[in-house]
């Protein structure tokens, strides 16, 4: 005869959590360590970028309950600004990522201003117009090379010390930042501001009721992201040795959207997985050209239409854990 | 020449009536949007889809079985419109109890959908569209050339949006759809086919898009990218004036052509910015829009 197990206490299952999310770390950190020696780095280093992007982005929809159709426009200012002061100003690597990231920090301020002021459907609208001016500005403004965008962005060297121009330096280099803001998004997620976050989500009157001041919650998790993003965009930037408009056009910011969809949203690695995902399926349809499109447009309806956990979300209920 | 502001007036109301055509497709596709989202409380992303979709279907029409533009009016926003029916049936009534963010998302895969699939038989140059006949030619108005087509596409998309304005203010089949946007089970309770009404709303919507895609034809060329970026556009016109009011959908519409057809006669660089920079200063100073009220 066996005894039933007593039910968990809320500790114990935080606890569990923890422990499962751990070994998942582990497990990605190894995975990703190994990759360059199966994988082309390149293609790997494409995907951190956008497995960065994408959590950002999760932390904003995912947990904020907020759908911004206009993140590309962090990756991509992110990404001019850095690249600007790469080429043009000769700032090493690391500080030319770091202003690429605190102009799309400035950025997410104002256009959060403006986009907390509506909610749900206007909010998306409104983001995807703040987006698609700031596409036209790139497009027009003097430093960005309109339709050529920054080509042969210097790689340099880190610090001043470590050439970039070696492959698995830069492989080391974008691994780290997106482990770390992989880390920052957990450790936000799982901070009071976080749980204060999916309070809102859930029920934003309830949230201002008890006194939450939901506005400034909701302001900071944009900038938040949108900072993020920009990280991801500056990498990416420095990474390619390009900016181009390609990463502020809105595509860009329904494909973020889609990564996040598939891997799941709301969990913690469903951005990463539906990053690699998208990314390899655009990798091997490249030759198929506008059928790419397509693909993606089924791979939308398919996921609203019945598969609206993910497959992180999916993974994760068979498992009965929370990924 | 006279000149208005150092402006030659050929060149002011030449740029005038191009933003009054723009300003025309804005009011028609905002105003279907505006009726969709009244009733399905869904921001329609295959709408700038739908409208391309209009304009393909009657290129298609007059090339492969030489049906002429009249009668295009007439069919396209018909068949459209039934393709419509068939994606809320199919698809979109599946998402009601859900977030209305699915919704969104959804008709933005159906919109990736539709243009790939063009882009893919057509490339993405555009495709010309002839004026018909009678309205080939224009007037001489002493102060500015103005050509027939283009006054019909003002004359005609004003009185689709009245039309359609009355009907939803001032008849019982309208005021059947403006008491289902406000309480659903109610009106349902008093034996009215509300799901089937949603279907012709979603169905309507998007065969003003289709018929808004017919009279763009011959202005724009007919291309598979024609509404990707109008939408967005439009999407920040519908922003501007609130989706509370018809009227208002309407005279936004107008009002935002005519405003960006000004900026490209004295500040050309903003004219493609100049929408959504109005849009940033409404919210500023009224959340809601212009003619909306905040829920």
């Amino acid at each position: 005869m066996t005894i039933p197990a007593p039910p968990m206490t809320a500790a114990e299952r935080r606890a569990e959590e923890t422990r499962v999310h751990r070994i998942a770390f582990i497990v990605m950190t190894v995975v990703l360590l190994v990759a360059p020696a199966v994988v082309y780095p390149v293609f790997m280093m494409k995907v951190m970028c956008f497995a960065l992007f994408a959590c950002a982005f999760n932390l904003l929809l995912g947990f904020g309950g907020l759908l911004s159709f206009g993140h590309a426009m962090f990756l991509g200012s992110a990404g001019y600004a850095s690249a600007h002061a790469a080429k043009v100003w000769g700032l090493t690597p690391e500080l030319a990522i770091l202003f690429g990231t605190l102009c799309a920090g400035l950025l997410s301020i104002g256009a959060g201003l403006l986009a907390i002021r509506r909610l749900g459907i206007y909010f998306a609208m409104i983001t995807l117009a703040l987006a698609q001016m700031v596409y036209f500005f790139s497009l027009q403004a003097p430093f960005t090379g309109g339709e050529d965008g920054i080509q042969a962005v210097p790689r340099g060297h880190l610090f001043g010390l470590v050439d970039l121009n070696q492959p698995l330096a830069m492989y080391g280099l974008v691994l780290i930042v997106f482990l770390g803001g992989f880390a920052l998004v957990y450790r936000i997620v799982h901070s009071p501001f976080g749980q204060v976050l999916k309070a809102i989500r859930e029920n934003e009157s309830r949230a201002t009721s008890l006194g939450y001041d939901t506005e400034r919650y909701k302001l900071l998790a944009f900038v938040l992201s949108g900072t993020l993003a920009g990280l991801a965009g500056a990498t990416k930037s420095i990474v390619f040795q390009l900016a181009s408009l390609t990463d502020v056009h809105w595509s860009m910011s329904g494909e973020v959207v889609l990564m996040t969809l598939l891997g799941g949203m709301g969990t913690i690695f469903g951005p990463v997985v539906g990053a690699a995902v998208i990314i390899t399926m655009q990798n091997y349809l490249a030759q198929l050209g506008a059928w790419v499109t397509v693909v993606q447009g089924v791979i939308f309806v398919v996921c609203v239409l019945a598969f609206r956990r993910g497959i992180v979300g999916e993974l994760g209920a068979w498992l009965k854990k929370s990924l | 020449m006279t000149e208005i502001f150092g402006v030659p007036t050929q060149a002011l109301f030449g740029q005038l009536l191009i933003g009054l055509i723009n300003g025309s497709f804005y009011a028609l596709l905002s105003l279907g949007l505006a009726v969709i989202f009244g009733l399905l409380n869904i921001i329609n992303f295959t709408h700038g889809a739908q409208y391309m979709l209009g304009a393909f279907v009657a290129y298609l029409l007059l090339n492969k079985l030489g049906i002429g533009y009249w009668w295009s009016l007439l069919i396209v926003p018909l068949i459209v419109g039934a393709s419509g029916v068939v994606i809320e049936r199919l698809m979109l009534s599946k998402l009601y109890k859900l977030d209305h963010l699915y919704g969104l998302l959804l008709t933005f895969g159906l919109a990736l959908i539709i243009q790939g699939i063009f882009r893919n038989e057509y490339g993405s140059s555009g495709q010309p569209y002839q004026i018909p006949e009678e309205l080939q030619g224009g007037q001489n108005l002493g102060f500015m050339f103005l050509p027939n087509y283009r006054a019909w596409i003002i004359v005609a998309s004003l009185v689709v949006c009245l039309s359609t304005w009355f009907v939803i203010e001032r008849t019982r089949l309208g005021a059947y759809l403006r008491a289902a946007t406000e309480n659903p089970q109610l009106v349902q309770a008093f034996g009215i086919n509300v799901p089937r009404m949603i279907t012709l709303t979603y169905g309507f919507g998007v065969a003003l898009a289709a018929l808004a895609g017919v009279m763009a034809a011959p202005v724009y060329q007919v291309s598979p990218q024609m509404g990707a970026d109008l939408i967005i556009v439009v999407f920040a016109v519908v922003v501007v004036g609130g989706m509370g009011s018809i009227l208002g959908a309407i005279l936004t519409g107008f009002g935002l052509g005519l405003i960006e057809g000004l900026t490209k006669v004295f500040y050309p660089e903003a004219s493609s910015t100049v929408i959504f920079i109005i849009m940033a200063i409404v919210l500023l100073i009224r959340p809601a829009g212009l003619f909306g009220t905040q829920k």
